[in-house]
């Protein structure tokens, strides 16, 4: 059992699971920190961004200059921005016969891989998964295909060049792989290869191994998967929670008795509580809208955001803002917002019975009634003649390098009464902001993570108990910045395993066992004979069927009767030809008889000697030695086969045979 | 019977013999199986004291009184005088009710009010009739005795109800059938009189101060008590422990150092054993001996074992021992230095387990034990919570004290509070495997961080070094910021911070705060005005209680002024008075009235709008008194306004009476009735200022204070009459809440008393204008309150005054409490109705 390691980062994972003759790939997450390097994509002309100066080397060569611009002593690519996809030189991902995904964040790749490797498997998700992944791609794409960008930036990606650039465009990692978006089109194919799967559906693969989606309750339809054959386990957790959010809760019980626990997706942030992190979310904003400034808050446009909303339809009257608008701008804006009502079966308990009052599970639905919360598919259009100030204004993408939100950054990115909220945990705020600098708007970063910490994971170690952990190695330390919380990482026993970005690991349990059926008609010949009380044996003669993973035992074919000569010959060139067993011995020898029963039987001169797994006797005079041990018997003597068979007949009269 | 004991009376004996069987032989030694059984023989010892004490013909008539009268009546006759039929049919439900843990009881008042009325009834008649006929009451205390989830209440009512009951001999027997633990420990405390009772002795002189020689009752039960010491059940310990501590704790004579003398070996020997049992009351028992004035503490070797003692229990056992050696008068230095060293112990491990480099750290000598740097001091997180949450309860209780250790180690503790809070934050870096444990255990720890706060605060009355000040500030700002701080640990940071600023020292001549002081307010306020924004409610109220009591204290001081003003503060703070929370609201009335009454509503920079944003307020007041669903905003504003008036606020005293007469308006139609005494509050603040009574007045307010009238009566009246405080006070006369009417009550006498010292003024006793005020007064106290008085002059407000019988109207008001909600059944319909709705006034405290 082998695990390929595609992807470094841990939240974002693609692994694939070698188990039985099957080829697993475990979620297909992309990495877009990547885009954190490229210059922001303006929906409406900025000036200030066109007119950034180019970057040139030390030594004043400019060569440069066209891909490269200078903004606040940070440098960026001026190009389409681009993706940092999984490994795809680590395995032959034409190989690879399910890709399994675990929630929408981590599908984001699934184009790049069903399009583009040779993939001919199945794909297997929930029904939210896929629908909210697709909103969240066709976001993707709609945000850098309205901007179209003349000049894809090449020549920085040159080894040797990008030796020469500063941080942290010199350490970023296997540039030459990085990948512009996917079109609308590819989304749509790789999407037609899902197959839709509901928790605790059983789906056989070829045979050989079961796989199982489990609730993880980090968003709607998220889930883990337990990967089964009839003697191994193999569970894969990605993001989880244990937090009573909107989704259904997650499934612990089922994770119990694996042989392997694959741990990845776990919160971003340790050391921030989602609680605290929503009151400080919703004390900024409100101490900003009441002193006349907006509020921008960079979000993706499911998930956490549900949870804002309900948190502040509850709170907007308390702090006094009734009056303020909130807006949502996203091309999929309404879908989300639609689709999250729909997914009853999908919600947690309380949101579930809510459904049949009838209310909609999602208080944002009364928000949207009483036109206090108002989407849009873009800041064109409608927006443009809605908008008022001050407001708040929920909108992507969190990495501020396309969609609406830079625009509403060059907007209010000067005020000093506006603030701009991170909420969404995968970027890190200072790098996102880089190219809006200098600023003179408030920035509060409130990552709300609702992934397992490390508190919940050792107590859901402790209590499914797996026999190994599997992890990505950055949960095997203490974050960096914070070296001396021990707290802040994963502590189990046997120590978990770490891989890394490119790695292989070989699963470190071996296959003992294999299910084999016995054909009725066999099983009734069979005649069992007793060996230790409670302990019966029999043999058995079969022939070994297999066929799809399954294996038979059938019953032998019948010897063919001596009647014809031309038939006979016949026969026996197509039966296997059936050689009279020997019978099968068990019982031990008891060292004390056995010498004694040499004795008289002439042998003198006997020595015995104690070894680590038996004993050995030694015929002196016959220069001949018997090795006793548990599970076998060697008579080792010179060419003397008369003697070997004396002593053998010896040896056997001490053991059963049947 | 031993010698010196009489007989049990025939009917005991006949009655119930006991398991010894030998009740009759007068020379039996008597069996002490049970301390209960030799309590309930021994009887008759307080019964022949104290009869011989009264003469034989009192006693009779105690025993008379007693048994008598259940013997003449028929049960249902008697039942009749003790306990109602209606109140029978009630008992054995509201017994349900006790007993089951998932109904709470509604509070300790009628649980209380209940227990006053069984004594009532067992003073009246027979405690055994009423266990007899009401079987309930047996099961409720049988019921008690099974290990469950009770409530304390229940319990305490239980064990005391017990104690009611068999307080009478017959009774006492009767629940000795019963395996109860409640008898058992009444058992103890009849031993501790039995046993004073027969020391005092029959002779009349003082008992010997040879053991050998004291009465034989005594001797029996001291050889009881020492056979329950040297035994090996622990709860036979714990009750012989029990009875001591009672016996040290009650009588001082000089035969208890005699006593002491005896059983301390034995005491002692308990120490040897481990575990050591009933270690809490061995600690109890060692404290009331070492509080005993009988006792030469000295002379009988008990600082030796109290030093014993302390080295042999555990950190969490030794705690309390430690903190009532350390609250001893006099106590030798040795010992009191190793108490202090256990209270010291847990803080001192952390502060070494944090330490940079494992040199001295101030800790005293000796503080920092074996068992801490073993490598095995705080073993799990419970042990290490607990242990350091008791430590910083006792540190702050011994810290106000006089006998406080000196020199005292402001430093450590300073340092030691400041570090635990960096622990539970999480912004501690240890150095050492041992501070990373302890990191891991107090990470985000409640319970710790609290009590941290609770002790930091408590050290704010001493000093400390500048740079532990400064690290102070940063901790409690640390806490004031974080996401995480629950709002429990808020508001306890809030008030740590406001006892540091006001410890922070003063420039000399000036009450402003002090450079460092305003510099963290710089920092302070943004965090101040984030919290006003919560949106968790309690949040918002502690924040805003800080505000207040910020203001109050520095509110005229130009560095504080300059900084709040220059915050959003204020403005967030009006926001607030529109809170859906009734407690906020609240809250934020109160802290307006202070800004305001400081001038601190607006920015100085524009006075031309100060007027009208005063005003403002005032109208904004005004509509809270008269809209606020809720009462607790209303009281708010009442106060404030209280405040004003007497401060003479700017706003008041412009037209003070037209403000007098529509608050009082206002207040007289609230249903809140402490919104209308605070109404007469405000009324007799008026009055005070009217007819010219010393007053305090605020050193800012803006006009000067209105100057005593110096005219006659009539015309020192007028103001009163214009405002309509009469027809105010008058109503509330006959309001419906008693308060309210004793304080109108107490009004109006101040204010006949007043004017009965002055002349000048004719009465006008019998015109048509106080026939008809009486006349309504008559209605209004009928209950018909619709017709106002309409104008009144003052002659006829004082003729009204003068013929009111307010005296007589006081004393009915002090003695017509709630008799008729007195009636025990009342009390127990009310306690099984408040059963179901209980839950939903769980939730007010935070």
């Amino acid at each position: 059992m082998k695990l390929y390691c595609l992807s470094g980062h841990p939240t974002l994972p693609c692994n694939v699971l070698k188990f039985k003759s099957t080829t697993i790939m475990l979620d297909c997450g992309l990495d877009m920190t990547s885009t954190l390097n490229f210059l922001p994509l303006p929906l409406v002309q900025s000036p200030r961004l066109s007119n950034l100066p180019g970057w040139s080397l030390k030594d004043g060569n400019a060569f440069l200059d066209k891909e490269l611009k200078e903004c606040s002593g940070h440098v960026f690519v001026d190009s389409v921005p681009e993706f940092c996809l999984p490994e795809t030189e680590l395995i032959d991902l034409s190989t690879v016969d399910v890709i399994l995904i675990s929630n929408y964040h981590c599908m984001m790749a699934l184009p790049y891989i069903t399009e583009h490797t040779g993939f001919s498997g199945t794909v297997y998700a929930t029904e939210p998964t896929v629908q909210i992944g697709r909103l969240l791609m066709e976001e993707l794409v709609n945000f850098i295909e309205r901007v179209p960008k003349a000049q894809s930036a090449s020549l920085w990606k040159n080894k040797d060049i990008q030796r020469l650039l500063p941080s942290p465009l010199k350490d970023a990692v296997e540039v030459s792989t990085w990948r512009r978006c996917y079109t609308m089109q590819e989304v749509n194919s790789a999407l037609s290869k899902i197959q839709l799967v509901g928790y605790s559906q059983k789906i056989e693969l070829f045979g050989a191994v079961q796989v199982t989606p489990l609730s993880s309750g980090y968003a709607l339809g998220s889930s883990n998967w337990i990967i089964q054959s009839h003697y191994e386990k193999v569970s894969y957790v990605s993001g989880s929670s244990l937090l009573t959010t909107h989704p259904q809760p997650m499934d612990q019980a089922s994770l119990k008795n694996s042989d392997v626990l694959i741990l990845t997706g776990l919160t971003q942030i340790p050391t921030a509580n989602p609680d605290g992190m929503v009151g400080e979310f919703c004390s900024n904003l409100a101490l900003t809208v009441r002193n006349g400034g907006n509020v921008l808050v960079p979000c993706y446009p499911s998930g956490v955001i549900y949870d804002l909303l309900e948190c502040l339809y509850q709170y907007i009257d308390s702090a006094g803002l009734s009056n303020i608008p909130f807006y949502f701008i996203s091309p999929v804006a309404n879908s989300s917002l639609e689709f999250s009502q729909i997914f009853a079966e999908w919600l947690c308990h309380n949101k579930q019975t809510k459904v049949y009052l009838p209310e909609p599970p999602f208080p944002h639905a009364e928000l949207i009634q009483t036109n206090k919360l108002k989407h849009y598919p873009s800041l064109h259009g409608d927006f443009s003649s809605d908008f008022r100030q001050p407001c708040v204004v929920f909108t992507g993408h969190p990495s501020l390098r396309f969609g609406d939100v830079v625009h509403f950054m060059e907007l209010w990115g000067k005020s000093s009464l506006n603030t701009v909220i991170f909420t969404e945990p995968d970027f890190s705020y200072l790098e996102a902001l880089a190219p809006y600098q200098p600023l003179a708007m408030k920035c509060i970063y409130c990552p709300i993570d609702t992934r397992l910490n490390f508190i919940q994971v050792s107590k859901l170690l402790k209590e499914v108990q797996p026999l190994h952990v599997v992890c990505p190695e950055q949960y095997t330390q203490p974050p960096p910045a914070q070296s001396h919380r021990m707290d802040l990482m994963i502590d189990c026993q046997p120590p978990a395993m770490s891989y890394r970005r490119a790695e292989v690991l070989a699963l470190p349990f071996k296959r003992r066992y294999e299910k084999i059926e016995i054909m009725p008609e066999l099983a009734d010949a069979l005649v069992p004979m007793e060996i230790k009380p409670g302990i019966s044996l029999a043999t058995v003669s079969a022939v070994l069927h297999t066929k799809d993973n399954k294996h038979i035992l059938q019953p032998p074919p019948r010897p063919a009767q001596p009647t014809g000569g031309k038939k006979r010959k016949r026969a026996t060139e197509d039966i296997p030809d059936c050689k009279v067993l020997k019978p099968l011995l068990s019982g031990s020898i008891p060292v004390e008889q056995f010498v004694q029963t040499l004795e008289k039987h002439g042998f003198s001169d006997i020595k015995v000697e104690d070894t680590a797994k038996g004993h050995i006797v030694l015929l002196q005079e016959a220069e001949t030695l018997i090795q006793i041990e548990e599970d076998s018997t060697h008579i080792i003597c010179d060419n003397d086969e008369m003697l070997r068979v004396r002593l053998r007949d010896l040896v056997l009269k001490f053991l059963q045979k049947f | 019977m031993t010698e010196g004991l009489p007989a049990p009376s025939a009917g005991l004996a006949g009655a119930r013999p006991g398991p010894g069987g030998t009740e009759s032989g007068g020379s039996a030694p008597l069996p002490l199986p049970l301390p209960a059984l030799l309590a309930a023989r021994l009887w008759g010892a307080d019964a022949l004291t104290a009869g011989e004490a009264l003469g034989p013909r009192a006693r009779a008539w105690r025993r008379d009184a007693r048994t008598y009268p259940r013997l003449a009546h028929a049960p249902s006759g008697i039942s009749g005088l003790t306990m109602d039929p209606e109140c029978s049919q009630l008992l054995p439900a509201l017994c349900a009710v006790l007993a089951d843990p998932r109904q709470p009881v509604a509070d300790d008042t009628c649980l209380e009010k209940l227990l006053d009325w069984f004594k009532t009834v067992t003073e009246a008649g027979s405690s055994l009739l009423l266990l007899q006929e009401n079987p309930c009451l047996v099961e409720l205390l049988c019921h008690m005795l099974k290990p469950q989830d009770l409530s304390s209440r229940v319990l305490s009512f239980s064990l005391r109800l017990t104690g009611v009951l068999a307080a009478q001999e017959d009774c006492f027997q009767y629940l000795q059938e019963d395996s109860s633990l409640f008898v058992a420990s009444a058992a103890g405390q009849l031993l501790v009189h039995i046993l004073g009772l027969s020391m005092q002795g029959p002779a009349g002189g003082p008992p010997s101060l040879q053991a050998g020689d004291w009465p034989a009752c005594a001797q029996k039960i001291v050889g009881h008590i020492e056979e329950s010491l040297r035994a090996t059940a622990t709860p036979q310990i714990t009750q012989a422990l029990n009875v001591l501590t009672t016996t040290f704790g009650h009588c001082h004579d000089p035969w208890t150092q005699v006593l002491w003398v005896q059983l301390s070996p034995l005491v002692a020997g308990l120490l040897e054993k481990d575990p050591i049992p009933a270690a809490h009351s061995l600690v109890d028992l060692l404290l009331s001996v070492a509080r005993s004035p009988g006792l030469s503490s000295s002379s009988c070797g008990l600082w030796e074992t109290l030093a014993q003692t302390l080295s042999h229990l555990s950190p969490t056992q030794a705690g309390p021992l430690a903190l009532g050696i350390l609250k001893l008068q006099d106590c030798p230095q040795a010992l009191r230095a190793q108490a202090f060293a256990v209270l010291l112990q847990p803080l001192a491990c952390v502060l070494k387990a944090m330490a940079q480099d494992p040199g001295p750290s101030g800790v005293p000598d000796g503080t920092v034990g074996d068992s801490m740097t073993a490598g095995t001091p705080l073993p799990s997180k419970a042990a290490c919570v607990g242990l350091l949450c008791r430590s910083l309860a006792h540190l702050e209780l011994l810290l106000p004290l006089p006998q406080r250790p000196c020199p005292w180690p402001q430093a450590l503790l300073l340092g030691a509070a400041v570090t635990l809070l960096q622990l539970c934050g999480g912004s501690a870096r240890p150095a050492c495997d041992m501070g990373r444990h302890l990191c891991t255990l107090l990470l985000g720890c409640v319970r710790v961080q609290r009590a941290a706060l609770d002790f930091l605060g408590a050290l704010s009355d001493g000093t400390g070094p500048r740079e532990l000040v400064t690290q102070v500030f940063a901790v409690l700002l640390e806490y004031l910021r974080s996401p995480d701080s629950s709002p429990t640990v808020l508001k306890k940071a809030f008030q740590a911070t406001f006892r540091w600023l006001l410890s922070s020292p003063k420039t000399p001549g000036c009450w402003d705060l002090d450079p460092h002081a305003l510099l963290f307010l710089r920092d302070l306020l943004p965090v101040l005005q984030k919290r006003l924004c919560s949106p968790c409610w309690e949040v918002r109220d502690s924040s805003l209680e800080f505000l207040t009591q910020m203001t109050r204290h520095w509110g005229g001081q130009a560095g504080f002024r300059h900084a709040l003003l220059a915050s959003e503060v204020p403005k967030l703070t009006e926001q607030l008075l529109r809170d859906p929370e009734s407690y906020v609201r609240a809250s934020a009335v109160t802290a307006m009235g202070q800004l305001s009454s400081q001038g601190l509503c607006v920015p100085p920079a524009s006075p031309e709008h100060q007027g009208g944003q005063q005003k403002s307020l005032l109208v904004e007041l005004l509509h809270i008194l008269s809209t606020d669903s809720e009462g607790f905003p209303r009281r708010a504003v009442m106060q404030v306004f209280t405040q004003w008036l007497r401060d003479s606020h700017a706003d008041v005293a412009g037209d003070t009476e037209q403000f007098v007469a529509g608050v009082l308006q206002v207040a007289s139609q609230d249903l809140d009735w402490e919104v209308r005494a605070q109404g007469l509050e405000l009324a007799l603040v008026f009055l005070e200022q009217t007819l010219g009574q010393p007053r305090s007045h605020c050193p800012h307010a803006v006009t000067p204070p209105v100057e005593a009238p110096v005219g006659p009566l009539a015309q020192a009246l007028q103001p009163l009459c214009r405002v309509r405080l009469f027809d105010f006070a008058f109503r509330a006369l006959f309001d419906c809440d008693r308060p309210v009417a004793q304080k109108s009550c107490d009004l109006l006498l101040f204010l006949r008393a007043k004017t009965a010292s002055s002349s000048g003024l004719q009465e006008s006793q019998s015109s048509p204008d106080v026939a008809s005020v009486e006349a309504a007064l008559q209605r209004w106290q009928a209950g018909d309150q619709a017709q106002p008085l309409g104008d009144l002059e003052p002659e006829v407000v004082l003729a009204v005054l003068r013929s009111l019988d307010l005296e007589g109207l006081r004393g009915a008001l002090a003695e017509s409490s709630d008799h008729v909600e007195k009636s025990p059944q009342s009390l127990l319909q009310d306690m099984l109705a408040t059963v179901g709705v209980l839950g939903e006034n769980e939730a007010d405290c935070y």
